[in-house]
């Protein structure tokens, strides 16, 4: 929580005068009664009409100033929050772009933008709140009970006892609350989740006919959150009734108190009706504060999912043993280890091999063999658990910013992600300073000029959001051109040529091997046919390297790779062009 | 379009209203409720007042009458509380009620949509009107509902208890108080705007961040972080520069209602002094400090209404925009006399088909195509050449423009949607999967499959020895889009959930582009047999499958521009021979 608070450094002079013109509001509100008195005991005493025509003025000017006054305030605390809430989002939004990417898995997208959205606008709406009311209301509560012991000390006792009993229920019912808050968003969720996983998986719900199963499913987690509201309403509807029973009865306490005193002719009848007066008072307050305390509740509870994702610590930690290598080495990998959490089972065992400068390296191996762990620790997308990734004979966890190392390299991932914004935009990911020539040849060497040509505005041609407007395949080879914008020294190519056909793919590796800057190509792939060319092939099995060489060899010695092989291309073939 | 905006308050309450209906009872009760709770807290003072005046002067307190009104003001004060907390506990049913009726209608919706909507909005806009402005709109409304009841009541009860005191001063009260409403009103006008400004650029921030989350790797590996930011920065500005305006301009509505009230307290002060100094028994001053305390009473509900107009203000901008997605149009419902479609065997035929996504631009001109059934057919061509629009139609993701799709002879178009989609079974090329466990995701087209049959599919698919060896096997719960499980695996799954119940009439989509080759050729060996008898659609690069196939459909922009069988096509020496050379001068 202090964390978010601190946020309000930054609007100290908003966050100290908003209070402070409400509390000035509050001191014109006190004057009133003082004014009416004026008009009791002078003016109707004294049948001067003058003077009560000019007392109400008074009161005009006072409502005037306080009007001002609270304006002021309302304009000052609007700031603050507003501030605030503006501040904090990005700082969490900055936050997430950090985060591992085993600790955004572990979140989710649905939370992590529930909590970068609704949980902020409530810190938002809070603060806006208390900012008004902090000081107003306990100003009221206590002057009252100062002008009460002028009143009658003995009489103002009840008010010692009453105030922490308040206090009591108040902070209890928060303090069970808050996990009951929690439980709803928890819930809150599971509905965002299911909305959203049935929106992007609409073609399957509908192609299984599952929409009636899904909205009962839907139904089903709906009522469960709206049972746990309503069990939590119930409860946070307490608080209200409670403060109201104690603070009357104890009214009646004052009173009868205050007659034993009157009969004893320590107390006027005066004096009664005052202390009357000041406990109805901080009735009205405590009202307030009440419903202030709820909201709190809830910025409390969103304050603290909040920081559940500022204390995740970002991804990569600084290390500090280094290894050194070979300078003329482009990327070596020495006794490389990797599992994603501690206790896990490892996913790369023992990997070491080499490669220089504009070869191309094929990795190929079945489902879960680890060929995308291997390629994602080259642009340090994880840290080795053992051994060392070297990129120019340097350490990768030795580049004290990470971008330098990442800005070396291309990846096209495995999965086609391209964002809303024209083609240009998203080829500029790879490369801000890129011309439309720079972008048109790039284009061109992924195979995709064509069709982008074709499409209306060309560079300017607008893609929405995850490039819905785009096939499968013309997506693939947009993140290809993208990743070659930028002229990596090493690209990686994740299995992205899955949705491109044959001779597409083919006429995509043509064009790579003939760029005139020579990358070091990393390939991993299903197919033999696209990483056959390779200098140097990586078998990959259950994260074992079994065989590290070129086609021809690995087809000699490397059983799980001719089996690989004549899987996609038959005996004969093999026999043939083999 | 402005005009339209300002409109939207009043049909979005009526609607809103419409979602009353059903809470009929807890409505009317709230309401006697808040009656009761309003009457008892104001006969409260007159109550403690007359205890008051039994206090005069030493040796003059009627302890007796004190001890007796005291009785009947504990049970007073006592069903305060209860009545206070059983509207409370009214107004919760109701609103979230409502809340979960208005979800469950848009998520219901949202199921009929046509894909044309769905492809052409943003997920995480739609999700943000279904999830934040449905809470939004149920926060504003909960504490309108509460505030608005007992805040009417206790302006109508301190009315009646002012008329029966003195009616001349009463009017001065009811002449001022309106202008207070008039503020509230206005400001609550003049801000709807700015609440709707703060909506869009919030969901438009909602949209980027979703992007920028879920795409997090790619945002990395290029360096991104910093221009996703500053893209974030300029859209964050701008909410900040909304939500100020929108936040202080409403919050002028309390200070100046109090304002307002504030002149009413002094007219009555004025009014009833002046009454108080004509003489006679007009009123007399502990009357009139009983008036001023009334009064007070009287015109601190207006200033909790106004807050409350702006509540609500804020909950009807978000009602808008759920009313939005509720109002988008539905797919055309089924033909009136469309028929069942019950084992069908599979003939299909396009008969001239022509489709375009917009009007603007043509994709499928004039596609004939006759396929017998049982037949398996293979899709091939560069990408983008229109492979996937050829699934949108035959599964009626979208309607053709022209020409029509026969199967069995029958226009899809005269079938229902359900039995044609539920003979059709598809492996898309992005997998798609649910949260839940991984027996509930093989389970999706059949959910009371038995244990056996959906070990069975697995193990068909060749996912069995993988699910396996997850920590809980087929309990394992798996996360919204596959989670942990790789690419692969997923896929797998994918495959696994159409074995536990074949159509028969397949799609298959690049379906084992992401699958390792060894695995593969047993998924094929599984096909063959699945395919077998079935007519089958088969998007595949993998040139020794489409050997095999009866037809090959070779697609060029949109366009069927080869047809025919692999030798075929082969002597015809054309587009098709081209896709194959190109294949083979590579692996050498």
């Amino acid at each position: 929580m202090r964390k978010i608070l601190s946020y309000i450094r930054l609007y100290k002079k908003e966050a100290a005068l908003g209070p402070l013109f409400k509390m000035l509001e509050a001191l014109f509100e006190l004057f009133i009664p003082l004014v009416v008195a004026d008009i009791i005991d002078v003016g109707i005493k004294n049948g001067d009409t003058r003077y009560i025509l000019t007392r109400c003025g008074v009161m005009v000017l006072l409502g005037v100033i306080g009007l001002t006054a609270s304006i002021t305030a309302q304009y000052f605390s609007a700031k603050a929050a507003v501030g605030l809430a503006t501040d904090l989002r990005r700082d969490l939004f900055a936050h997430i772009g950090r985060l591992s990417y085993a600790s955004t898995d572990t979140f989710g997208t649905a939370t992590l933008l529930s909590r970068a959205t609704t949980d902020i606008n409530q810190v938002q709406h809070a603060t806006n709140i208390v900012l008004r009311l902090f000081l107003r209301s306990p100003f009221i509560v206590f002057g009252a009970m100062i002008m009460a012991f002028t009143v009658s000390p003995s009489a103002a006792l009840t008010f010692v006892v009453t105030i922490p009993l308040l206090a009591i229920v108040v902070f209890g019912v928060m303090l069970i609350s808050i996990p009951m808050f929690r439980r709803v968003h928890a819930h809150l969720d599971r509905v965002l989740g299911h909305t959203r996983e049935n929106l992007s998986g609409a073609r399957v719900v509908r192609a299984f006919v599952r929409e009636e199963q899904s909205i009962a499913d839907f139904t089903k987690t709906n009522a469960q959150l709206t049972r746990i509201q309503r069990f939590t309403g119930r409860f946070s509807a307490l608080l209200n009734p409670v403060t109201y029973v104690i603070i009357n009865l104890s009214i009646l306490v004052i009173i009868w108190r205050g007659g034993i005193q009157v009969e004893a002719g320590s107390l006027t009848q005066g004096g009664v009706v005052a202390l009357y007066n000041y406990m109805s008072q901080i009735l009205i307050e405590l009202i307030k504060m009440a419903n202030f305390i709820i909201l709190i509740t809830k910025a409390v509870a969103s304050g603290t999912r909040i920081n559940a994702i500022f204390n995740t610590e970002a991804g990569l930690k600084k290390s500090a043993d280094h290894a050194c290598g070979d300078k003329t080495l482009a990327v070596e990998f020495k006794n490389v280890s990797l599992s994603y959490h501690e206790g896990a089972d490892t996913v790369l065992e023992n990997i070491s091999f080499s490669c220089r400068p504009g070869e191309t390296v094929g990795i190929i191996g079945g489902t879960g063999a680890g060929k995308s762990s291997l390629v994602a620790l080259i642009p340090r997308f994880y840290d080795a658990t053992s051994g060392a990734v070297l990129v120019g004979g340097r350490d990768v966890r030795d580049f004290e910013d990470v971008h330098k190392l990442r800005e070396r390299i291309g990846i096209v991932p495995q999965k086609a992600e391209l964002f809303a914004g024209t083609v240009r935009d998203n080829l500029r990911f790879g490369n801000a300073a890129a011309t439309d020539d720079e972008c048109r040849e790039a284009l061109a060497t992924a195979q995709a000029l064509a069709f982008v040509e074709e499409k209306e505005g060309g560079l300017d041609f607008l893609l929405e959001q995850g490039a819905r407007n785009l096939s499968g395949g013309q997506k693939q080879r947009l993140t290809i051109a993208r990743a070659l914008v930028r002229r990596p020294e090493i690209l990686i190519l994740d299995d992205s040529a899955s949705a491109l056909d044959y001779a597409t793919d083919a006429a995509l590796r043509a064009a790579i091997k003939a760029l005139p800057y020579h990358p070091t190509t990393f390939i991993v792939s299903q197919r033999t046919a696209s990483i056959s060319h390779a200098d140097r092939i990586i078998v990959l099995d259950d994260g074992r390297a079994v065989g590290i060489g070129t086609h021809e060899t690995l087809l000699e010695s490397c059983p799980i790779y001719r089996e690989i092989h004549e899987s996609q291309f038959g005996r004969e073939e093999v026999a043939q062009h083999g | 379009m402005a005009k339209a905006k300002q409109t939207a308050p009043k049909g979005t309450w009526r609607r809103v209203l419409s979602y009353l209906k059903g809470y009929r009872i807890f409505l009317v009760l709230s309401l006697l409720l808040a009656l009761g709770t309003v009457g008892l807290t104001l006969w409260l003072p007159v109550l403690i007042g007359r205890a008051i005046d039994m206090i005069i002067a030493p040796n003059g307190v009627d302890f007796d009458g004190i001890f007796s009104i005291f009785k009947l003001a504990a049970a007073v004060i006592a069903a305060t509380a209860l009545l206070q907390w059983l509207m409370n506990v009214c107004n919760n049913k109701m609103t979230f009620g409502i809340v979960r009726n208005i979800r469950n209608d848009a998520f219901r919706h949202l199921q009929k949509v046509p894909f044309s909507y769905l492809d052409t909005k943003k997920t995480g806009d739609i999700v943000s009107r279904v999830i934040s402005d449905v809470d939004q709109f149920s926060d504003g409304l909960l504490l309108g509902l509460t505030q608005l009841f007992t805040g009417v009541a206790t302006i109508i009860g301190t009315l009646l208890f002012m008329l029966f005191i003195h009616p001349g001063i009463t009017l001065v009260v009811v002449l001022i108080t309106p202008v207070s409403l008039f503020v509230a009103a206005f400001i609550a006008k003049s801000t709807y705007h700015m609440f709707q400004r703060q909506s869009e650029i919030r969901g438009r921030e909602m949209a980027l961040m979703e992007e920028a989350i879920s795409q997090h790797k790619v945002v990395d590996a290029f360096s991104q972080e910093k221009q996703m930011l500053s893209r974030f920065d300029d859209l964050n500005e701008q909410l900040r520069d909304a939500s100020l305006k929108a936040t202080f301009y409403s919050s002028i509505t309390n200070p100046a209602t109090r304002f307002v009230n504030g002149l009413v307290y002094t007219g009555v002060a004025l009014t009833g002094a002046l009454v108080a100094m004509s003489g006679g028994a007009a009123i007399t001053i502990g009357e009139l400090s009983c008036f001023l305390s009334y009064a007070n009473q009287y015109t601190k509900p207006f200033n909790e209404i106004s807050g409350v107009v702006t509540e609500l203000q804020n909950a009807l901008a978000s009602a808008a925009r759920i009313f939005e997605v509720l109002d988008a149009p539905v797919e055309i419902p089924d033909d009136q006399n469309a028929a069942e479609l019950t084992a069908p065997r599979g003939a299909i035929e396009f008969s001239h088909v022509a489709f375009s996504y917009t009007d603007e631009q043509t994709l499928i001109t004039d596609m004939n195509v006759k396929v017998a059934p049982g037949q398996h057919v293979a899709i091939v061509g560069p990408t983008g050449c229109g492979k996937t629009t050829v699934i949108n139609l035959l599964m009626r993701f979208y309607d053709v423009k022209d020409g029509a799709i026969l199967l069995d002879g029958v226009d899809v178009r005269h079938l229902t949607r359900k039995s044609l989609r539920a003979s059709i079974g598809m492996v898309l090329q992005d997998t798609v999967l649910f949260s839940g466990t991984v027996r509930e995701n093989i389970a999706f087209g059949k959910v009371n499959a038995s244990d056996e049959e959906i070990v069975n599919a697995a193990k068909a698919a060749h996912a069995h020895s993988f699910i396996k060896r997850l920590k809980n096997g087929y309990d394992t719960v798996i996360g919204e889009g596959g989670g942990a499980l790789s690419q692969g695996q997923k896929q797998l799954l994918c495959i696994s959930r159409l074995m536990l119940c074949p159509p028969p009439i397949l799609i298959l989509d690049e379906a084992t582009s992401s699958i390792d080759t060894r695995t593969e050729q047993r998924i094929q060996k599984a096909f063959a047999t699945l395919m077998k008898g079935r007519t089958s659609f088969v998007v595949a690069h993998r040139l020794s499958t489409v050997r095999e196939c009866d037809l090959i459909l070779v697609m060029k922009d949109g366009n069927v521009i080869e047809q025919g069988t692999h030798d075929t096509l082969l002597a015809k020496n054309g587009f098709y021979k081209q896709l194959y050379e190109s294949q083979f001068v590579k692996a050498k």
